[in-house]
């Protein structure tokens, strides 16, 4: 069965956007085979810097016929007086046989022509040839351009295209080329064309002196040369980083390592600082002593076999250390200015253009840290709303140094590392200073959904309090993220509250933070360009909703349905929801709770019913009206059950609490078996009703039970 | 570094070497833009001529000026005015990659005994209404040219698009040079007496100078002024254009012996002075995105005009005309 190859040929595709085109690609393959009944292997991707590629084994040479029956006019419009009518002659033509070759079928609407036919299946080349040019052009890319046509887009311009089923060339044109059999190593070490003879292990070996196609390969020879590399500096190890693996595998098709140096001077420049140089402005990889030290040394990832001479080495020698001179004078002449004297220079930094400078801003974030650490105070948890207030005060000045001109990625930790080396106030006991710089090196912690929580509660204090300023802030104006479309990153600033909220076990209530955030904005510039029509509790409620299922679900691993459940009972206090989605989660699937979970169901759908044929429900659930014994006995042990449920609940004991609802199972199963709710004596009928609806409001406060799914129903 | 000191181009040599690569392929070789600019793609040779259908080859070495970069001639990587080599390609050819490196090439660097990559970076200039695609050359880890397909101009889709490459030569040199320091860089060598003249003999003054004068000396309130009056003759121009524009029975000779550069030049002289303004301390954050909004509606209405007055019916002696560029 031949083998098919695609590759398309491009200009330096971005690093961060291949492995996710190659898997596209492959995917599109795969689905473009199948829906033209080309039954293959499944597709092997290959992807560089240059080039996306695919390779199928097994495809048959051309699609199976397909043989099927048509149905014609009826026989009664077909043939008039025995002839046969234009009707006749026109479906006759369609299936490809003569008149009188015709069959007929009997359906229930009268007798009608039919003919079997059969569908030639068309040559597999011809199927593909004409696919391909709309499933590479489909493609998703983060941006795209166009080069020539502006119809014709794609992510960087497309230089050579290869495909070809075994030796023969698949024809089709993208962006003004033609599809060949010529491929192209890499730039430098392999000049000119590549003749592929065929697709398949061919392709492969063409292309095997000329760059490493395999991305899982070339990442196996970074590894390897990272790690032959560092021993030769006595007792280092590379810092192993997996998101700059990934974008040098993909900036290389011939990957091979060199290790450099650098003044240790430079390593009395924070950690941080010489790590960001490296890292993200340089790529190159750490390199760490045994202790763990940072040593002077890092390594290079080229795009290339080689450095025999050692010019690679002294040219990135030479780059590193202008930047690290650079960092250098910076954190030197930053020095110059307190961050204390910068704070009236945030005046003339804009947070966001409705919402006015960041001098404001820390004004808003002083007075709301001040309200959430005394919330948090009178709750019983230790913080030190002082040290908050000093960290708040002084926390964007970072935004006026060089250093975080530079390197903007070092916002809030600059601030902490300058927080430490200053004089903040005299007297002030250094251990006091060390906290308050640690909040201010904290202050954007999570950064992600895989970041720590700030270390210390003052840090989680104004961390929340920082976010809760601009999500309260872009609400009240009305920028709300929308589908995709979240400009302010406002959801992963959501969900950074959240996960703070629940690690720190803060007695904090989401709404009330969000309501004072609110306050903080009364009387300001900024609120006269709020959106007044707006219900701003229901609009951060929903969206802080959504933002605690995401957490429960995707950071805590917690069953959507547990986690419908929970939410239901109310999700303003997180910690709270937190440890009441665990405790569910516990009693989730026993016995005890599948009964609940059913009857609760049925009692919601009981008490639908009841409100849609305008059935009366009592008041309250009247003892005396009670007839039958079971109902007697729900009745009389709901009060006592809800009671020992309350007290537990109050104190957050919810194992226990959910093992008392538990009790309540035989009498509802024994109340459902032997009593008719819905019964014609109205006043009979009102108090089972109210009876039920008690019960269910009784034992909901932890989760809608009615939300659990039982395994192995829907 | 070069493989062979001997044939390390000087800083001289090197524009030299480049000019001579990029005219040789066809580009017309213009002086530099003579006002102010903040890059090569302001001068008019790049922000007008990329606009339009015509086809167009120009390479030229611009001084850009950006007077917050200043640093009183004291940091050794960095420039109140630094200088560029801009290139543009209008339509770019197939092979303008290979070209490019062939440009390196020539430039004394055997690229096979370094570490070449094409890292993503897309350019914008949000005043000029301008942004395109592209990457940032990386020369053993040093970044040696921006290297952009342009998609919008003025506002405007581009169509053809052209390639844009500025190679940022002080670096380039420094690295040729193997010097820590751009002062130290070779400028040139006396061929008799062998005397260097360095970039610090060449242009030191000259940093420190301006940078006083942009950070501590530049009149305020007079800056203030020349950009009000700059602007608003430039908007007066653009307004007679849009009269002109609506007027339909005036001959075509009319619009096109309209100054729209002479618009432009003013619009960039606004432009430079917002940056004198800027790097003086005197534009505050609620003035600072107001400021360059007016200077991009400036550039995006020259713009729209320049690519109407092209369009509109040609001169009889058209021919004869600056518009036809010899496309070699």
């Amino acid at each position: 069965m031949p083998e098919f190859l695609l590759e398309i040929g491009t200009e330096e595709i971005p690093a961060r956007m291949i492995a996710s085109a190659q898997e596209e690609l492959e995917r599109r393959l795969r689905e473009l085979l199948a829906r033209e009944r080309l039954t293959a292997a499944r597709p092997r991707g290959f992807s560089t810097p240059r080039r996306l590629a695919v390779l199928v084994s097994g495809i048959p040479l051309a699609q199976a016929d397909v043989s099927e029956r048509l149905t014609g006019p009826a026989v009664s419009v077909a043939f008039r007086d025995g002839q046969p009518t234009a009707a006749a002659h026109a479906f006759a033509k369609k299936a490809g046989v003569e008149v009188t070759k015709l069959d007929r079928v009997a359906t229930p609407k009268g007798e009608y022509l039919s003919a079997q036919i059969t569908r030639k299946g068309r040559p597999a080349c011809d199927v593909i040839a004409k696919s391909l040019a709309k499933e590479i052009a489909s493609i998703y890319w983060p941006k795209s351009m166009y080069w020539q046509k502006p119809s014709e887009r794609f992510v960087r311009p497309v230089r050579w295209l290869v495909a070809m089923l075994d030796d023969e060339v698949v024809p089709f044109e993208v962006g003004g080329v033609r599809s060949g059999n010529r491929s192209r190593g890499h730039r430098i070490l392999s000049p000119g064309e590549v003749l592929i003879p065929r697709a398949g292990a061919p392709y492969v070996d063409a292309l095997s002196q000329a760059c490493v196609l395999d991305r899982e390969e070339r990442e196996q020879r970074i590894r390897n040369a990272l790690a032959e590399r560092a021993t030769t500096i006595p007792g280092a190890r590379w810092c192993e980083d997996l998101a700059l693996l990934e974008t040098v595998v993909n900036l290389t098709e011939w990957p091979s390592v060199i290790v450099g140096s650098f003044d240790g001077e430079f390593l009395r420049l924070p950690e941080e600082i010489l790590i960001t140089v490296m890292r993200d402005h340089q790529k190159y990889f750490a390199l760490r002593g045994s202790e763990g030290k940072l040593l002077p040394h890092f390594l290079a990832v080229l795009n290339t076999d080689g450095d025999p001479q050692g010019l690679i080495r002294h040219g990135n020698e030479r780059v590193l250390r202008a930047r690290f001179n650079d960092a250098r004078f910076f954190w030197e002449s930053d020095q110059k200015h307190s961050l204390r004297e910068r704070l009236p220079w945030l005046k003339n930094v804009t947070f966001q253009k409705d919402l006015g400078n960041y001098y404001e801003k820390t004004m808003r974030v002083q007075r709301l840290c001040s309200w959430a650490s005394e919330i948090i105070r009178e709750a019983g948890v230790e913080v030190r709303p002082g040290v908050v207030h000093k960290a708040a005060c002084l926390a964007k000045t970072d935004l006026t140094t060089e250093l975080v001109k530079e390197f903007t990625e070092l916002e809030g930790i600059v601030g902490g590392l300058y927080a430490s080396v200053q004089t903040l106030d005299r007297g002030m006991p250094a251990a006091t200073q060390q906290l308050i710089a640690e909040v201010i090196y904290d202050q954007y912690k999570p950064k992600s959904a895989d970041d720590s929580v700030p270390r210390s509660m003052e840090g989680a204090v104004l961390s929340i309090c920082d976010k809760a300023d601009t999500i309260a802030g872009m609400f009240a104006l009305g920028l709300a993220p929308t589908g995709s479309k979240d400009p302010f990153a406002l959801r992963r600033q959501a969900n950074a509250i959240v996960k703070t909220i629940a690690e720190h076990k803060l007695p904090l209530s989401l709404l009330r933070l969000l309501e004072l955030a609110r306050e903080t904005y009364r009387g300001s510039a900024a609120e006269q360009r709020f959106n007044a029509d707006l219900s701003y509790a229901e609009a951060v409620q929903a969206f802080f909703r959504e933002r605690f299922e995401f957490y429960l679900g995707e950071q805590l691993g917690v069953a959507y349905d547990v986690v419908k459940a929970v939410v239901a009972a109310g999700c303003d206090d997180v910690s709270d929801a937190v440890s009441r989605a665990k405790a569910v989660g516990e009693v989730r699937g026993s016995p005890d709770f599948d009964s609940i979970s059913v009857a609760f169901k049925r009692i919601k759908n009981i008490l639908r019913q009841a409100r849609e044929t305008g059935k009366q429900v009592a008041a309250g659930v009247d003892p005396a009206a009670f007839r039958e014994p079971e109902e007697k006995q729900l009745g009389q042990q709901i009060p006592l059950i809800a009671a020992l449920v309350n007290s537990l609940r109050q104190s957050r004991e919810y194992a226990g609490a959910l093992a008392e609802i538990s009790r309540i199972r035989p009498a509802v199963d024994l109340f459902f078996d032997r009593v008719m709710v819905m019964v014609e004596d109205e006043r009979l009928r009102a108090n089972r009703l109210a009876l039920l609806e008690t019960l269910l409001k009784e034992f909901s406060t932890i989760a809608d039970f009615s939300e659990i799914v039982i395994e192995g129903k829907s | 570094m070069a493989e062979n000191p001997e044939k390390r181009p000087t800083f001289q040599e090197l524009m030299l070497r480049l000019q001579s690569f990029w005219g040789e392929r066809g580009c017309v070789l213009q002086p530099p833009f003579d006002l102010e600019v903040g890059a090569g793609t302001m001068a008019p040779e790049t922000f007008l001529r990329v606009l339009g259908a015509e086809p167009y080859k120009v390479a030229y070495l611009q001084p850009s000026r950006r007077p917050a970069d200043g640093r009183y001639g004291e940091n050794p990587n960095r420039l109140y005015k630094h200088l560029q080599l801009q290139v543009i390609l209008k339509p770019p050819p197939e092979d303008i990659q290979e070209m490019y490196l062939g440009s390196l090439r020539a430039m004394g660097i055997d690229l096979t005994q370094h570490d070449i990559k094409f890292e993503e970076d897309n350019w914008e200039a949000p005043t000029l209404g301008a942004w395109g695609i592209g990457w940032q050359v990386m020369l053993d880890g040093l970044e040696i040219t921006q290297f952009t397909y342009f998609q919008q101009c003025g506002g405007l889709d581009l169509n053809p698009i052209s390639v844009e490459l500025t190679y940022g030569l002080e670096r380039i040199a420094a690295f040729l040079e193997d010097v820590d320091s751009i002062y130290d860089i070779v400028w040139t060598r006396d061929p008799v007496t062998g005397k260097v003249m360095s970039y610090r003999d060449v242009r030191l003054a000259e940093e420190l100078e301006l940078s006083v004068y942009n950070f501590e000396m530049a009149d305020i309130d007079k800056t203030w002024q020349h950009f009000g009056l700059c602007e608003a003759e430039c908007q007066a121009l653009l307004e007679g254009y849009d009269r002109l524009h609506d007027n339909k029975e005036l001959s075509p000779v009319e619009k096109k012996r309209f100054p729209l550069l002479a618009a432009y030049e003013l619009c960039l002289k606004c432009s430079h002075l917002f940056n004198v303004l800027d790097a003086r301390g005197a534009i505050s954050v609620t003035e600072r995105v107001g400021v360059m909004g007016r200077v991009r509606a400036l550039a995006v209405g020259i713009a729209r005009a320049w690519v109407d007055q092209r369009t509109s019916a040609p001169l009889p002696e058209e021919d004869a005309g600056m518009v036809v560029v010899a496309n070699a």
